[in-house]
């Protein structure tokens, strides 16, 4: 991957870009694109962390100003602890951190089956699973709810308890796929000779592969807790109880009473755990994102 | 003498089947720990077999079960045969829900799809401020999609909202975004464009990145002029990511749920009642989860023929 200060061979050579109007083409284009992409991208989260910070007449003004006339910064402490948003706050960490504990230990012990102990039938499993990668999700929302209020068998009702967005999350054919995929990479002599010197399965997976897996397993944990925090219909539907809910359905639900400013404060405050892992796990995200997309 | 005749060629007979004699016991052994693996790998499996077999596997055969079946949380399930799909096929609704579904997407393709590739085009033409522009891009992925509605509705707000202030700078005269039956599908289009174009860009960035630059070098000498070299090198070499993306992206958004569902509730009048939120009417509003499995059955059907393409188009090509 060719990086900023390499120039790789583009569609425009860089003789045409050292003319003089194509210098002058370049800058502007240039220039252009700062511009608009930082009116279009970052200029909306502006407005939102200032916006919180005007009155909320201010806010009702029909005529907004850039920068707030007064400030009120109070509006982010009242959105904490007033409307109960440090609540939904701790609620969307309990179900991430469980869905992150539980697709992890779930996922990575299938994807270690499947690629290093390969039971008969493996495949069999491996291509039932990647073939709901295929399916939309949407046309799974219904079968998939009543399952969770009534699980086969066992006649539990999940509704209302944090197991309703842990569970249904370990059936994740991408984590299994990408997981296997890096793990069918370590050499089979590691794997044979921590065997010889006498160790069991769960003790070669825990000091020879995920110590050597440790970029994927970040790749992964990202993706979890990510879609966990973004999620929306899901926990509408399944934690119907405000006391229980996510900061995502408590925005939702909070959105019509809100004072204005403590509204876009609480939207600030939500944000803001995954813009921080963005910028943290920027590079992680980017090879997720092309190693999930497609594998050609 | 009868005795030794019939013993000795089964003494012969025996003995090169004793040879081998000792081989039974490591075939033995071998076999109890082909088991002995599978039995380990099976409980290193379990987990996962059983997160899919209720999650994923069985949720399908039972919404396909469904569909011909009445359901409430009161009595067992009785079966009707086709009467929810009659009873979908009736609503009027049905069909708006398509009509509108099918609008949504061709708008978010004629945005999602053509932005993300000239933003990508023009992202690896520039040899400064790279790293920002690509994070900038990616910025509203990251957001909780609950945030990036609620945000846009405060934009598109006919009061204090940002979009109409612009238009009056403009001197334009302000629009009636959500509220409008013809602008109100738009609207949505704007938002899931804006909150996901960062990801298909990035793509398509990446891809591009792998146009081998002998490729354009040997056109330039050709004489190929940059437009020239864009129409001959740079989308034949993209055909591929771009149908993929295409399909995809014809997936994703005929599934748009989130935007019609906080930004206009369907309406108005209608105008923005899509599969997806019908869906969800029936079964969540209305408790009618056997017209709402036919319902997802019709859309598994769409989205089926689709994701059969891709998958098609993909293992052709690995």
């Amino acid at each position: 991957m060719a990086t900023a200060d390499s120039p790789a061979r583009t569609l425009i050579a860089p003789a045409e870009l050292d003319r003089p109007l194509g210098r002058a083409l370049y800058r502007t284009v240039l220039g252009t694109v700062l511009v608009t992409f930082t009116a279009a991208f970052v200029f909306p989260l502006y407005w939102m962390v200032s916006g919180a910070l005007k009155s909320s007449a201010e806010l009702a003004q029909p005529d907004p100003a850039l920068i707030p006339q007064s400030f009120h910064p109070e509006s982010y402490t009242q959105a904490w602890s007033s409307t109960g948003l440090s609540r939904y706050f701790l609620n969307t960490l309990l179900l991430a951190a469980g869905a992150l504990l539980f697709q992890l230990v779930v996922d990575v012990c299938a994807a270690y089956a499947l690629s290093k102990l390969r039971p008969v039938l493996g495949n069999v499993v491996l291509a039932m699973m990647l073939a709901t990668l295929m399916l939309p999700v949407s046309a799974l929302l219904v079968p998939t709810y009543l399952t969770v209020v009534d699980i086969p068998l066992i006649h539990v009702n999940l509704i209302n308890t944090p197991f309703a967005i842990w569970l249904p999350a370990c059936a994740n054919a991408f984590n299994i796929f990408v997981l296997k995929r890096f793990f069918d990479q370590i050499p089979e002599e590691l794997i044979d000779a921590a065997r010889i010197d006498g160790a069991g399965n769960l003790r070669i997976l825990a000091h020879v592969v995920l110590p050597l897996a440790r970029p994927v397993l970040a790749v992964v944990s990202i993706f979890a807790v990510v879609g966990v925090w973004k999620d929306f219909l899901w926990p509408l539907l399944t934690l119907p109880d405000p006391r229980g809910q996510p900061i995502t359905v408590a925005l939702n639900t909070l959105a019509n009473d809100m004072p204005a400013n403590q509204l876009l404060a609480g939207m600030a405050m939500a944000s803001i755990p995954l813009l921080v892992i963005f910028l943290v796990f920027q590079r992680h995200i980017m090879a997720g994102l092309t190693a999930g997309s497609l594998k050609g | 003498m009868k005795v030794d005749t019939v013993g000795a060629p089964r003494r012969t007979r025996q003995r090169p089947a004793a040879a081998p004699a000792p081989a039974p016991a490591p075939h033995r052994a071998a076999l109890r720990r082909r088991i002995a693996d599978n039995l380990a790998g099976y409980l290193f499996l379990a987990g996962g077999i059983l997160a899919f077999a209720l999650f994923s596997w069985y949720p399908i055969v039972r919404g396909f079960l469904l569909s011909f079946q009445q359901v409430n949380f009161a009595q067992p399930a009785t079966w009707v045969g086709l009467d929810n799909f009659q009873r979908l096929f009736d609503d009027p609704l049905f069909l708006t829900a398509w009509r509108n579904t099918l609008w949504f997407t061709a708008l978010a393709l004629v945005f999602g799809f053509a932005a993300p590739f000239v933003t990508a085009i023009v992202l690896n033409e520039l040899r400064h401020g790279r790293a920002y522009l690509r994070m900038t891009v990616y910025l509203p992925v990251m957001l909780p999609p609950i945030v990036t509605v609620l945000l846009w509705r405060w934009f598109y707000d006919p009061g204090p909202g940002l979009f109409n202030h612009a238009l009056a700078v403009l001197h334009l005269p302000p629009q009636q975004w959500l509220e409008s039956e013809n602008l109100s599908m738009l609207s949505l289009v704007l938002v899931s464009t804006w909150a996901n174009m960062g990801t298909t860009t990035l793509i398509y960035l990446a891809a591009l990145q792998g146009v081998p630059g002998e490729l354009y070098e040997a056109a330039q000498l050709d004489g190929a002029s940059i437009r020239q070299r864009l129409w001959h090198v740079t989308i034949p070499q993209m055909r591929f990511i771009l149908l993929i993306t295409l399909l995809l992206q014809v997936i994703g958004t005929m599934q748009v749920f989130i935007e019609p569902f906080v930004l206009t509730g369907g309406g108005p009048n209608d105008a923005t009642v899509t599969v997806l939120l019908l869906l969800y009417r029936y079964a969540f509003v209305y408790n009618d989860f056997g017209l709402a499995s036919a319902m997802s059955t019709v859309l598994f059907v769409v989205l089926g023929a689709f994701a059969g393409l891709y998958l098609r188009l993909t293992r052709s090509k690995g």
